[in-house]
């Protein structure tokens, strides 16, 4: 699986990443959460290769990731990010099939596993032949997490995939995502600044700081034994609604 | 640069110190083969697969277009397989086509042969020329009878009314009143040239006060009577057409401009019997019935194939068909081959626009530091003058379709380097990681997705080019490479507003047909998905 070991990353005089180790569990959702500028979106872009890191090594599967094999590495890795990141001038069905028509799969074979992951993801078939801009949000995101699927990867990443969607939207989205993750048995991280979407998804939670993992655990375990007082300070600023001063049931 | 459009067009290139002579000096024969084009037909009649091929030229005013015809006709009576390589851009080109064996003969003067194209041998008799011509392999026949040069052209009945017949007679008759009444206006040209006015005066001791106007309207203020003597070039058509009469150059002043006949001395074995037919001109054809023909080309507007025909059957009793004389068939015919080299500039410079451009604006997004040299570079290009950049491309690729092509070219980089830069440029970030985290190489990405996301940009700044080039490629027209430009030109310099509108209109329409094109390729070239974001966008 992948893994971080001792990697630091900076940005001009920044460091955004201080040296740090973590390991993804296979099978399980790993939730970075944090505030803006923690480092958790540059651990992500580590994982995939996008950015280098400074020093230390990302392992996947046990392999350093050099440039030459990074390629490779990617297409064994799902990326989602906000808004999906579709690219205009294809359909939803050549946007979930580009790669995999590229790697030389025949046109059937992809039409079958794109109607398969319609159906996963719940997209209505009909949105298939549409173009991303005739999308709705939800849907272009559905379309997001078919293309990070599409090659059936054994890691899937998502970069704060909840970020651009109305409440209702994202509700039904968590859900079925949560379905699937756990129906398919991915090592998934997901990004997030949200406490409650960590908690729905993270069988382990990291929470990150400075460009540091400052705690890591179950959720229950960062609120009931808050190891500092950021991270007490983190947790207690989610405001939940409230009526007449009690929580809404 | 241009001597300005008046009408010195029709005179043997070398009398006025024009640039085309300098542009000739740059020729070289390889181009003649894509400037001369055939001005009539080919010969039909399978048996003439067998007979001697035979090329003859003409250079690019009337009266030469004219005599290039009946050259071409009586080859064609002789049974050669004769071709007119009619209108080339001057005195130079012909003449070193003929060296080289690209024409096979054209009509010349005797003193552009002494004054132009001999002047280093200086030859002062018929004998010099002829011996330095045959060092060039050339062959020179006799006279053909008339003189092209200047003389001073006076209303017929003036002059019948005070009985002038000869230039003295201005100076010898000054003391009467209607003689010294006499109102004179020259070309600006022929009032300051050495061969001109002063030298005029002096010689024949007239008063040196006259007036300098454009040549057009020396003819006009002829007809309307404000200027009674003015210069002429012998064979004018204006001078029958103003109803005027020559005064007789009796003390010699001017230079002889005799046409002969110049051809290659290889024509005798090679085509046996056309040299005789052709000399059967000789001495054939004198002042007034050049000026006739050339009046019934230019003025009366019947093609010069035509009026050759009708000259070679009354004079030398041949009996050779003529041509079909329709103003609009010609009209069309010119359209039609003005039409094909426009495109054919247009397109061929487009394409390897296209094939250049694109791959430097690539290489300009994906290596920012060549990048900004590729873009400063071809900014530089466009700020050009058209005129400077061909001049600079004369020497190398000398005159006519090539260094016009190679201009065109040359503009179109900019538009199609930095829309493809700026197509490229403008993919939003998240797209282009989007397409790196899914596991696409550089080539995948930049064909799969970055290029059809650019496509848009890229094809508008083809359109760009190609709009822009319609428009530049009339500049060909300077230099003998065709199309719309020819028209302008010719009809800038004869001071036609018809001949000028036949390049202009189609040029304009041409121009809109491009736009047209672009805008429905677009459909095809710009992913659906594009233009539906672009309509959602925009709307």
């Amino acid at each position: 699986m992948i893994e971080l070991v001792d990697v630091a990353k900076s940005f001009g005089s920044i460091q955004v990443l201080q040296p740090t180790t973590l390991h993804l569990t296979p099978g399980e959702t790993t939730v970075l959460i944090g505030p803006s500028g923690c480092g958790k979106s540059t651990i992500l872009r580590l994982m995939i290769g996008l950015i280098e890191p400074d020093q230390g090594q990302v392992r996947f599967d046990g392999t350093p990731l050099t440039p030459a094999n990074v390629m490779l590495m990617r297409r064994k890795i799902g990326y989602v990010i906000q808004d999906g990141g579709l690219f205009p001038h294809l359909s939803a069905q050549d946007n979930v099939g580009l790669l995999a028509r590229y790697l030389g799969w025949d046109k059937p074979k992809v039409a079958a596993r794109v109607e398969e992951m319609a159906d996963l993801t719940r997209l209505p078939r009909e949105a298939l032949a549409r173009y991303p801009t005739q999308l709705s949000g939800g849907q272009r995101q559905r379309l997001g997490i078919m293309r990070a699927l599409m090659l059936d990867p054994e890691v899937i990443l998502l970069d704060e995939p909840m970020g651009a969607l109305d409440p209702l939207v994202r509700f039904d989205l968590q859900e079925d995502l949560r379905k699937i993750f756990q129906s398919l048995k991915k090592t998934v991280c997901i990004v997030t600044h949200d406490m409650g979407e960590a908690g729905f998804f993270g069988d382990r939670v990291i929470l990150l700081g400075s460009g540091r993992i400052v705690q890591q655990g179950k959720l229950d375990e960062l609120i009931l034994a808050p190891a500092d007082d950021f991270v007490r300070r983190f947790i207690s600023a989610q405001r939940l609604p409230t009526l007449g001063g009690e929580l809404v049931p | 640069m241009f001597p300005k459009a008046r009408y010195d067009y029709e005179r043997p290139p070398m009398r006025s110190a024009s640039l085309w002579v300098w542009l000739a000096l740059h020729c070289s024969a390889a181009l003649l083969l894509v400037m001369g084009r055939p001005c009539h037909g080919q010969a039909t009649n399978a048996d003439l697969r067998s007979a001697p091929r035979v090329k003859i030229g003409s250079k690019s005013y009337t009266e030469n277009v004219i005599l290039g015809e009946m050259l071409t006709l009586l080859a064609r009576e002789a049974g050669c397989r004769a071709e007119h390589q009619a209108e080339l851009g001057g005195t130079q080109i012909a003449f070193e086509s003929l060296k080289k064996g690209e024409i096979d003969a054209y009509p010349e003067y005797t003193g552009t042969l002494t004054m132009e194209i001999l002047s280093d041998y200086q030859p002062h008799s018929d004998a010099d020329i002829e011996r330095a011509l045959s060092q060039s392999g050339i062959k020179i026949s006799r006279r053909l009878g008339f003189n092209n040069s200047y003389a001073l052209g006076v209303p017929r009945k003036l002059a019948r009314d005070l009985k002038l017949s000869q230039i003295s007679d201005l100076n010898q008759r000054q003391a009467e009143p209607a003689v010294r009444r006499l109102k004179f206006g020259f070309s600006d040209e022929f009032m300051n040239r050495g061969d001109g006015w002063p030298g005029l005066a002096q010689t024949y001791g007239l008063r040196s006060y006259a007036d300098g106007l454009d040549h057009n309207l020396c003819y006009q203020g002829i007809r309307s009577g404000k200027i009674h003597v003015t210069d002429v070039y012998t064979t004018d058509p204006e001078i029958a057409a103003y109803d005027m009469t020559t005064l007789k150059d009796d003390r010699g002043y001017f230079p002889q401009y005799d046409c002969v006949l110049l051809y290659r001395a290889d024509l005798v074995e090679r085509a046996p019997q056309v040299v005789p037919s052709w000399l059967r001109l000789e001495g054939a054809i004198d002042e007034p019935t050049m000026t006739r023909l050339n009046a019934q080309a230019r003025i009366g507007r019947v093609s010069e194939g035509r009026v050759a025909a009708m000259f070679l059957n009354e004079k030398l009793s041949t009996d050779i068909p003529l041509p079909k004389d329709d103003w609009w068939s010609r009209m069309l015919s010119r359209l039609a081959i003005n039409t094909q080299r426009h495109l054919l500039l247009v397109c061929a410079s487009l394409a390897a626009a296209i094939v250049v451009a694109v791959p430097l604006g690539i290489l300009a997004y994906r290596v920012p530091a060549i990048g900004h040299l590729v873009l400063g570079g071809v900014g530089i290009l466009q700020t050009l003058p058209s005129m400077a950049m061909l001049m600079f491309l004369l020497p190398v690729l000398g005159l006519g379709m090539w260094p016009t092509i190679a201009a065109l070219f040359l503009y179109s980089l900019l538009p199609i380097v930095r829309n493809t830069y700026a197509g490229l440029k403008e993919i939003p970030g998240n797209l282009r990681e989007s397409a790196t985290v899914l596991g696409l190489d550089a080539r995948a990405r930049m064909w799969l997705v970055e290029l059809p996301m650019a496509s848009r940009s890229i094809l508008s700044g083809i359109k760009t080019a190609a709009v822009i080039n319609v428009g530049t490629a009339t500049i060909g027209g300077l230099i003998g490479a065709g199309g719309y430009g020819q028209p302008i030109i010719t009809g800038t310099r004869l001071n036609d507003m018809t001949i000028i509108l036949q390049g202009a209109v189609p040029a304009a329409l041409m121009a809109l047909a491009v736009q047209w094109l672009f805008d429905l390729a677009e459909r095809f070239v710009v992913p659906k998905g594009l233009r539906i974001a672009a309509g959602k966008s925009g709307g």
